[in-house]
């Protein structure tokens, strides 16, 4: 059995929904930086405490956002997707897991999308006129090394969340292509699609 | 309940320091709805990996519905605010053209047809995902973007030298936040209020002292 199969039945309660459509509303006002910057305290939420995801259903609902065209914060949709699934049992129960899939979907994403919108929306014309006094700038500059912080984490646990069970010599494949893939596109202009591609192909080789 | 309300209350164009701000008929801006919707579909589906690199030539330089200068103090308003910060910037583009229905037309817009593409790639994964090549696959991906969130926390350093913080305080924050986040797993509201709100009371002590000094400059060449 596959390590994302490891979590295909949980019960999801009407309580469990509303509590993540809550956890989700809140870090909605706490994702200072965008949407991944709250990704730690998903991962702490969804996979550490609630066991609602597996870590690898985590991680590969961050990679394949990213491998997909849009806004990165659709990745919430897929944690979302994936724990409807998983509240029905797995994909393979057909249509109910579908229509669960895509509730968790739409829960998760109008929780993380809606509050930070009607903020920006209250405030958008407000942080226009003060954005040039003392305290707007500092509140700017504060956050910033705290965002690098959270950035950090975030890539941090992609990394560590899929080596439960590696050899080490896989953990050091996979650790160099992170470091590798970070070192490229920080310093040159290369596409992230044939990063992508070419981390595809190292895995598909069986070398990560 | 539709009717945007013009960001600048100068009547005289001329006189506001942001002319092109002022809500004129022959301003550069989404034609309609359907065409902020279109629009921002479109741009929303060529941002493979980030679209802050998207959105400034889709909308400052093809659509012209914002000018460079605009867009850099939009997107520094919607960097401030919490929230996806291509989503903050579709809100204030929609507002301003459209009033509330023109927000949700910008989030509509954004997500419904990315959102649609990714949950048909989720459920054909979902099909394949016990295979092992596929599962291999993935983790190689995952290293790549892993790799890539960390480069964007680098990219975001070289702005370090320019805060008023420091480069020594600085790094001091990000890796206590590190610290608290991902090797204690401290909730991210606690985090945010001790860490964040130290590093905002130390920058902002920093912003005055650092404002004075110019001010000081500014004096001191004017008498000479």
């Amino acid at each position: 059995m596959s390590a994302f199969d490891t979590l295909n039945s949980i019960t999801m309660t009407a309580i469990d929904w509303a509590h993540l459509f809550m956890h989700f509303c809140v870090l909605s006002f706490l994702s200072v930086g965008g949407a991944i910057s709250a990704a730690p305290d998903m991962h702490r939420y969804l996979v550490v405490e609630n066991h609602m995801l597996s870590d690898l259903q985590f991680s590969s609902s961050i990679t394949l956002a990213q491998v997909a065209p849009g806004p990165n914060v659709l990745f919430v949709s897929l944690m979302g997707w994936n724990i409807g699934l998983n509240s029905a049992g797995g994909i393979q129960a057909g249509w109910t897991a579908w229509c669960w899939g895509l509730f968790g979907a739409l829960l998760c994403m109008v929780a993380i999308v809606l509050p930070s919108s009607v903020m920006m929306y209250q405030v958008s014309q407000w942080g226009h006129k003060n954005s040039q006094r003392p305290f707007v700038r500092a509140f700017k500059s504060g956050l910033a090394p705290i965002v690098i912080g959270l950035m950090l984490s975030t890539g941090w646990l992609l990394q560590r969340g899929q080596h439960t069970d590696s050899a080490s010599s896989t953990l050091i494949a996979s650790w160099g292509l992170t470091i590798v893939t970070a070192l490229l596109v920080w310093k040159t202009r290369i596409h992230l699609l044939w990063l992508l591609a070419l981390g595809a192909l190292l895995g598909a080789l069986g070398i990560m | 309940m539709s009717t945007p309300t013009p960001l600048n209350e100068s009547h005289d164009p001329s006189q506001s320091a942001h002319p092109s701000h002022s809500a004129h008929s022959g301003k550069p801006g989404p034609k309609s709805r359907a065409d902020l919707f279109i629009s921002l579909t479109v741009l929303a589906l060529q941002g493979f990996g980030g679209v802050l690199a998207v959105v400034q030539r889709e909308l400052v330089e093809r659509k012209k519905w914002l000018t460079n200068e605009e867009f850099v103090e939009q997107w520094s308003v919607a960097q401030i605010l919490p929230g996806p910060n291509v989503v903050n910037l579709g809100v204030m583009i929609g507002q301003r053209t459209f009033g509330p229905s023109g927000a949700l037309i910008a989030l509509a817009g954004l997500l419904t047809f990315p959102l649609l593409i990714l949950l048909v790639l989720a459920a054909l994964y979902s099909g394949v995902s016990d295979q092992p090549w596929v599962q291999s696959a993935l983790r190689g991906m995952n290293s790549v973007v892993a790799g890539l969130i960390i480069a964007t926390a680098l990219k975001m350093t070289s702005a370090l030298s320019k805060n008023p913080i420091g480069i020594f305080l600085s790094a001091v924050f990000a890796v206590l936040t590190f610290s608290a986040v991902a090797l204690l797993q401290i909730p991210l509201l606690y985090v945010l209020l001790v860490l964040g709100g130290a590093s905002c009371v130390v920058a902002y002590r920093k912003t005055l002292a650092l404002d004075l000094t110019r001010q000081r400059a500014d004096e001191i060449k004017e008498r000479a």
